[in-house]
């Protein structure tokens, strides 16, 4: 029963990603597309949590906390560049 | 642990990861199908967080339950993920607010300053002089 409950989640993450790749292709605006690749990393993790219950290891849970903190700190860096049209200052 | 618990844990794990998937669609697809930014902004910083907030705690409970390895990592990764999701949203509504919106079309803020996007004064918390 998990393992169907698991190829349903890993259809609707795989879904919404491509929904999401869409999103950042089309646009419109540069806010638009980093809202896209924010949503994007946050799938990713989801996949990457799913995978490994699929797999039973416990050894994905250290990618997706890493994957988690650099998705969050290039949003930051990115809307930090539209605000300020610069990084660090 | 008996078979009935050992079942029941399963229709747990089972419904948590069919919900978490259907919270992660439905964000993915308000990101596709809403109108405009700031209304787009609430489809994947909501449902998409929550999907995601499921997944990890069927995670935890599977490798609790099933694999002997019960860890708080993944409740980690969640609080995680629930603290940083409201402040990148913040920083896009942001962004977008300086880059698409004009100042004289946005509404009051109630306060004796403007929207802080736009201040000139130096010190924003502050009330401009007159």
């Amino acid at each position: 029963m998990i393992g169907y409950a698991l190829l349903f989640a890993f259809g609707c993450f795989g879904l919404g990603l491509l929904m999401n790749l869409y999103r950042a292709a089309i646009g419109p605006t540069v806010p638009d597309r980093v809202l896209a690749l924010d949503t994007m990393v946050i799938n990713v993790i989801a996949l990457m949590i799913l995978y490994g219950i699929w797999q039973g290891t416990a050894m994905y849970f250290e990618a997706s906390l890493l994957f988690a903190m650099t998705g969050f700190i290039s949003t930051v860096a990115y809307a930090r560049f539209m605000l300020r049209g610069n990084i660090i200052e | 642990m008996t078979d009935t618990m050992m079942l029941l844990m399963e229709i747990l794990v089972s419904g948590l990861l069919v919900l978490a998937g259907v919270f992660g669609l439905v964000g993915s697809l308000g990101l596709l199908k809403l109108p405009d930014l700031m209304t787009r902004l609430h489809a994947p910083t909501k449902a998409t967080t929550l999907g995601v907030g499921g997944a990890l705690i069927a995670s935890m409970l599977y490798f609790g339950v099933f694999m002997d390895q019960f860890s708080f990592h993944e409740l980690m990764i969640t609080l995680f993920l629930f603290l940083t999701a409201p402040i990148s949203a913040n920083l896009i509504a942001k962004a977008h607010v300086l880059r698409e919106e004009q100042p004289e079309k946005l509404p009051p803020t109630g306060a004796a300053c403007g929207w802080a996007t736009f201040d000139e004064t130096a010190d924003p918390s502050r009330p401009p002089e007159a």
